[in-house]
C-alpha cells in the first residue's frame, strides 16, 4: 500500500468537486483574519491565488525575485487559454476538454484533477473578461478562439501572441487592489531559501532580501508554492534567465515528494541555437502552427545545398520537399501535440536533413497560408486571382495581422524576413509537467505546504498541450487553491500567529546562511555559468528529446561529479550584503545540480516512453513512443540526503472514465 | 567579429556617488543579444575576480519588462520598438563607444550599476488600476456584454504597456504620463472599467504626483522610445477622463 494519499473523492467524475466543496471545513470571515498564508511566486498560480486568498480576509504575504509581480515569467505565454465555453459551436464540451487532456498527457495525469480543470476553465475566462482582461473579439463583439495543437475543436481565447501578458496583468491588477487593502503585504526582490516545518507542519520560510542581502524570517499557517517549473536546469531554455528549481527543491529536502521529474516539454517551434554566447531559446507561438507548414528537403543533395547557400529554400520545388508532419499525421497534420512535433524534428535532423549550418533545424514556412488568404481577399474584392503578386501582397497583410508580433520578433533576432522565407525552426525546453506531488487539494506531503501552477505535477501527465498552461495557473489559483486550503485552515483558528524565535528558525536561518557564506568564502577559480552550461549540455545530451539506459547512468555520474566540483571550484564575487546576482545565481545552480541527478534517475526508472518522455528502447516499429501498462503510475521521490538515494513511492493511476489506448493522431 | 568601448555607470549603491568606467571588450558577435555582449564582458570580469556589471533582466524576448538600459542616449538603445534584450550587436560596428547608463529620474532610484527601483510604477498601480471585481464562479458569463471590437482593439494596444519604464527615462521631465494613461485607458475603454473611472484617474494621477514624476509638456519623446508603441492618444484620454473626474468630483 502506498504512503501516498491523492484524497480523491468519491462519486461519479462530474460531481467529485462538487461533492467535495460541499463537504470540506470552511473557515469563517472573522477567523480568516486571525491567519497568515504566504505565497512564493506572482505568476498565475501565485498572483491569483494571492489575491483571491485577500479577497476571501486572510493575512497573505507574498514573495517574488522580480522587481515586480507582474514581470514573473507567465507573462512570456503567447499563444492562449483553453476554455470548455463552446462559443464556436464545434461540438466542445466539459468531457472533450478532459478528454483532450488525458489523451494529450499520454494517459499519465489524475483523471479527478483534469476533470476539476476542464469544469472551471469556463469560470477562469468569465472572471477575467470581468477584470478587464482584452481578449481578442470579432466583429460582433464576441469573443474570438482559435485551435491549438492535438485538439479538433477551437476553445482556445487569446490576446494577439500576447495572452500570458494580459492574464498576469489581470492578477496582477487583482493583487495591486488588496495590496493597497493592505490585505497582502508584498516583498518583491526577495528570494525563498528555505521552508520552516514546525511539529512537521509547514509554518513559514526563510527568505533573502535580494538588495540588501539581508535574511529574513517570515511565518505563517501555511505555505504555497507557485514557483513554476525547472527547464533551467538545462541551461538554454524558453524559461526567463531567473526561473528556478530553488523553493521547490528546498520544499523537497524538507519532505515534500517530487514527482515525475523526467517529464520535460520540449517545444517543437523554437529559433533554433545561434552560438555558445547564447544565453536563453525563443519560442514561437504553436498558434503558427495553424497557418505554417513543416518541412525539410526530401533529398540530401539539396540539404547539402541549402546548407552551403547555393539553393534558396524557396526555389526548392513542391515535389522535392518533405512536409513530414502531413505525412506521418495525416489526421492532425502540422497541429499533432508538441511531444509529437518536437522528436518528428528530431528524428528528421538526426537523419541528416537539418536545413541549417548546425544541421539542427527545420522550416516553418507561410508561403501556402499567404497564397490561400491572398486569394481569398482578391476573391473578396473582386481583383484578379491570377496576379501573384497582389495575391501574395493581399496574403502577406492577412498574416501580418495575425502574427506580425512574431514575425518581427522573428525577424530582430534571425535578421531574416519570414514573411520572404521560412522560418527556421528546432525544439527548445519549454515547460516542465513534472513537479512536486500533491493530492486533490494541493497540498504536498508536507502538510500544510501547498504547490499549485507549473510547481506541481497534477495535470499535465506526461505531455502538456499547448494554451492548457495558463489554464492550469488560474484554475489553481483563483477557483482551486481558495477552497481546498480552507479545509486545512479550519483547524487553526485558535492557532494564534505562529512565532519566529523559535529553535526551527534558528535552525532554518543557520542552514541559509551557511549556504551563502560556503559560496562567498570558496577560493574557486570559475564562474557559475560555466557550472550551469556543462550541467545544461549533459541534461540535452542524455536526458533530452530521447534517452535511453546507457546516457542516463552516465548523465547520473557525471552530474553528481559535476556537483563536487561544483562546490570545489565555482567562485562567487562580492560579498553577501549587497546585491549580488552571482550569489543567487550559485544558490540556484546548486539545486540543479541536485535536481538534475534525479531527473535522469526518474528518466532511468520510467522503462518505457510516454508523452515528453522517450526511451529509445521503447518505441513502436513506427517509431512512436511505446506506452507500456506496468508504469501506469506517479513517481514520486522522497528525498534522503542525496538524490541518489532518494527513495521512490508509486502512486498508481486508474482510469474509470477513459479508456487507455493507443495515443494516435494519424 | 567587433571590438567595442564600452563606457558603463557603475554605483555600488543607492548612496554612493557612482561614474563611468571604460572596458574594451573584444570578439563580439554581430548575432549576440545586447544583453549577451554584457554576459561576455561579466564573464572577464568574474575570471578577473572582479564585480560583474549589475543589470536587470529576466525574460530575454522583450515582454517582461525588466531590461532597462540607456544606450548612447536611448533608452533600449538605437532600434525603435524593441527592449534592451531584442537588440542585436548588428545594430553597432567595430569600434564603436557604446555608453551604457541606467534610467534616470528621481521616482527611479539606482540600486547598483544599472539596476533601478522602478517600485513608484507599482504604487501607482495599486493606488486604482485595477476593477474591483472578486474571484467567485458566479461572475456573468464572459459573451454576455459585446464589446465593440475598435475599443476592445484599443484597450489592447493600451494593455501591452509592459512598465519598462522607458517613457519616463525617455522624458526631459520624467513624466510618467505615458505609463499611466495606458492603465487608465486600458479600462476607460471598456465598460467594465467605467463604474470606478473617476476614482481610477483620479487616484493614480494622485499617486503619480506624490512619487515625484514629472509633468508632461507633450514633447512625445516617451511615444517615440516606447517598446510597444503606446501611443500618445492614450495621454489625450486620460487628460479627458482626468478633467471629467475633477468636475464630478
Amino acid at each position: 500500500m502506498s504512503i501516498l494519499d491523492s484524497k480523491i473523492p468519491k462519486g461519479p467524475l462530474a460531481d467529485k468537486w462538487t461533492k467535495h466543496k460541499n463537504e470540506i471545513n470552511l473557515v469563517n470571515p472573522a477567523n480568516k483574519r486571525l491567519i497568515d498564508v504566504i505565497i512564493v511566486g506572482t505568476g498565475l498560480a501565485g498572483g491569483s491565488s494571492a489575491a483571491t486568498l485577500a479577497e476571501l480576509g486572510y493575512n497573505v504575504k507574498a514573495f517574488c525575485f522580480q522587481d515586480s509581480p507582474r514581470r514573473a515569467h507567465s507573462i512570456a505565454a503567447q499563444g492562449g487559454i483553453n476554455a470548455a465555453k463552446n462559443y464556436q459551436g464545434d461540438g466542445d464540451s466539459t468531457y472533450r476538454l478532459f478528454y483532450d487532456t488525458v489523451k494529450g498527457g499520454d494517459y499519465r495525469s489524475r483523471e479527478a484533477n483534469v476533470h476539476r480543470l476542464a469544469e472551471v476553465s469556463t469560470n477562469i475566462i468569465d472572471q477575467c473578461v470581468a477584470q478587464g482582461v482584452p481578449f481578442a473579439r470579432e466583429y460582433g463583439g464576441l469573443l474570438d478562439n482559435r485551435s491549438f495543437g492535438g485538439v479538433l475543436v477551437s476553445r482556445t481565447f487569446y490576446a494577439k501572441g500576447q495572452t500570458g501578458q494580459q492574464l498576469l496583468l489581470g492578477a496582477y491588477a487583482a493583487m495591486n487592489r488588496q495590496i493597497g487593502r493592505g490585505k497582502i503585504k508584498m516583498y518583491t526582490r526577495h528570494e525563498m531559501l528555505d521552508v520552516v516545518i514546525v511539529d512537521g507542519k509547514a509554518r513559514g520560510i526563510i527568505a533573502r532580501n535580494l538588495v540588501t542581502g539581508e535574511i529574513e524570517r517570515h511565518s505563517a499557517h501555511a505555505v504555497v508554492l507557485g514557483t513554476g517549473g525547472y527547464g533551467n536546469a538545462f541551461y538554454l531554455s524558453t524559461y526567463a534567465m531567473g526561473s528556478n528549481v530553488t523553493a521547490a527543491w528546498k520544499a523537497h529536502k524538507r519532505g515534500a515528494f517530487f514527482a515525475n521529474p523526467c517529464y520535460t516539454q520540449i517545444h517543437p517551434t523554437c529559433i533554433p541555437v545561434s552560438g555558445d554566447h547564447q544565453s536563453k531559446l525563443t519560442l514561437m507561438s504553436e498558434s503558427l502552427r495553424n497557418d505554417g507548414r513543416i518541412w525539410v528537403p526530401k533529398h540530401k543533395k539539396d540539404v547539402d545545398a541549402i546548407r552551403n547557400g547555393s539553393l534558396k529554400p524557396t526555389d526548392l520545388a513542391e515535389a522535392d520537399r518533405d512536409y513530414y508532419l502531413e505525412r506521418r499525421y495525416p489526421a492532425f497534420g502540422n497541429l499533432v501535440p508538441r511531444d509529437v512535433a518536437s522528436r518528428a524534428a528530431k528524428e528528421r535532423c538526426d537523419a541528416g536533413y537539418g536545413v541549417n549550418k548546425t544541421g539542427e533545424a527545420v522550416y516553418l514556412d507561410f508561403a501556402s497560408a499567404i497564397e490561400r488568404y491572398g486569394k481569398e481577399q482578391a476573391y473578396v474584392k473582386g481583383l484578379n486571382v491570377d496576379d501573384t503578386k497582389l495575391v501574395t501582397d493581399l496574403g502577406k497583410k492577412v498574416v501580418e495581422n495575425k502574427y506580425g508580433n512574431l514575425f518581427q520578433m522573428y525577424e530582430k533576432i534571425v535578421d531574416q524576413n519570414p514573411y520572404e522565407t521560412p522560418m527556421m525552426i528546432y525544439p527548445a525546453v519549454h515547460y516542465t509537467m513534472g513537479g512536486l506531488w500533491v493530492d486533490y487539494n494541493l497540498m504536498t506531503t508536507v502538510p500544510g505546504l501547498y504547490a499549485i501552477g507549473e510547481a506541481n505535477f497534477s495535470d499535465h501527465g506526461a505531455n502538456r498541450l499547448g494554451a492548457s498552461a495558463l489554464m492550469q495557473g488560474l484554475a489553481d489559483g483563483y477557483f482551486v487553491l481558495p477552497y481546498t486550503i480552507g479545509d486545512y485552515l479550519a483547524h487553526d483558528i485558535r492557532t494564534g500567529t505562529i512565532p519566529t524565535d523559535t529553535k526551527e528558525f534558528d535552525e532554518a536561518e543557520e542552514n541559509v546562511r551557511a549556504g551563502i557564506n560556503k559560496f562567498i568564502n570558496n577560493e574557486g577559480t570559475k564562474s557559475v555559468d560555466h557550472f550551469h552550461k556543462r550541467l545544461g549540455k549533459i541534461m540535452w545530451n542524455k536526458c533530452g528529446m530521447a534517452r535511453n539506459e546507457k546516457d542516463l547512468k552516465e548523465a547520473i555520474s557525471e552530474i553528481a561529479q559535476l556537483r563536487e566540483e561544483f562546490y570545489k571550484d565555482v567562485f562567487v564575487p562580492g560579498t553577501e550584503n549587497e546585491y549580488n546576482e552571482e550569489l543567487a545565481k550559485a544558490g540556484r545552480v546548486a539545486d540543479f545540480l541536485e535536481l538534475g541527478e534525479l531527473f535522469a534517475k526518474d528518466a532511468l526508472e520510467r522503462e518505457e516512453s510516454a508523452g515528453g518522455h522517450f526511451r529509445d528502447e521503447y518505441q513502436t516499429e513506427g517509431g512512436e513512443a511505446l506506452r507500456r501498462p506496468e508504469f501506469q503510475y506517479v513517481s514520486a521521490w522522497e528525498y534522503k540526503g542525496k538524490p541518489s538515494e532518494a527513495i521512490h513511492h508509486k502512486e498508481e493511476l486508474k482510469y474509470e472514465n477513459i479508456e487507455v489506448k493507443e495515443r494516435s493522431y494519424k | 567579429m567587433m571590438n567595442l568601448t564600452l563606457k558603463i555607470w557603475r554605483q555600488k549603491n543607492a548612496s554612493d556617488k557612482g561614474q563611468i568606467v571604460d572596458y574594451p571588450l573584444s570578439g563580439v558577435s554581430p548575432d549576440m543579444s545586447f544583453l549577451e555582449m554584457l554576459d561576455v564582458l561579466n564573464q572577464e570580469l568574474i575570471e578577473k575576480g572582479e564585480q560583474p556589471v549589475a543589470f536587470d533582466h529576466d525574460c530575454r524576448e522583450g515582454i517582461c519588462g525588466t531590461c532597462s538600459l540607456y544606450i548612447n542616449g536611448r533608452a533600449h538603445g538605437p532600434e525603435t520598438k524593441i527592449t534592451a534584450c531584442q537588440l542585436h550587436m548588428r545594430s553597432f560596428k567595430d569600434g564603436d563607444t557604446i555608453y551604457i547608463e541606467p534610467w534616470r529620474a528621481e521616482a527611479f532610484p539606482v540600486v547598483k550599476d544599472l539596476i533601478v527601483d522602478r517600485t513608484s510604477f507599482d504604487r501607482i498601480q495599486q493606488a486604482g488600476g485595477f476593477i474591483s471585481v472578486n474571484t467567485s464562479g458566479n461572475t456573468q458569463d464572459a459573451n454576455a456584454i459585446p464589446i465593440e471590437k475598435e475599443n476592445a482593439d484599443k484597450a489592447f494596444d493600451a494593455a501591452t504597456c509592459i512598465g519598462c519604464g522607458a517613457c519616463v527615462a525617455s522624458c526631459k521631465n520624467s513624466s510618467a504620463m505615458l505609463f499611466v494613461s495606458a492603465k487608465v485607458s486600458q479600462f476607460a475603454l471598456l465598460p467594465q472599467g467605467q463604474v470606478e473611472a473617476t476614482d481610477r484617474v483620479l487616484n493614480m494621477v494622485k499617486q503619480m504626483d506624490e512619487e515625484g514624476f514629472g509633468n508632461c509638456t507633450n514633447t512625445g519623446a516617451c511615444e517615440v522610445e516606447c517598446p510597444k508603441g503606446i501611443s500618445l492618444e492614450n495621454i489625450a484620454r486620460m487628460n479627458r477622463e482626468y478633467l471629467s473626474a475633477s468636475l464630478k468630483g
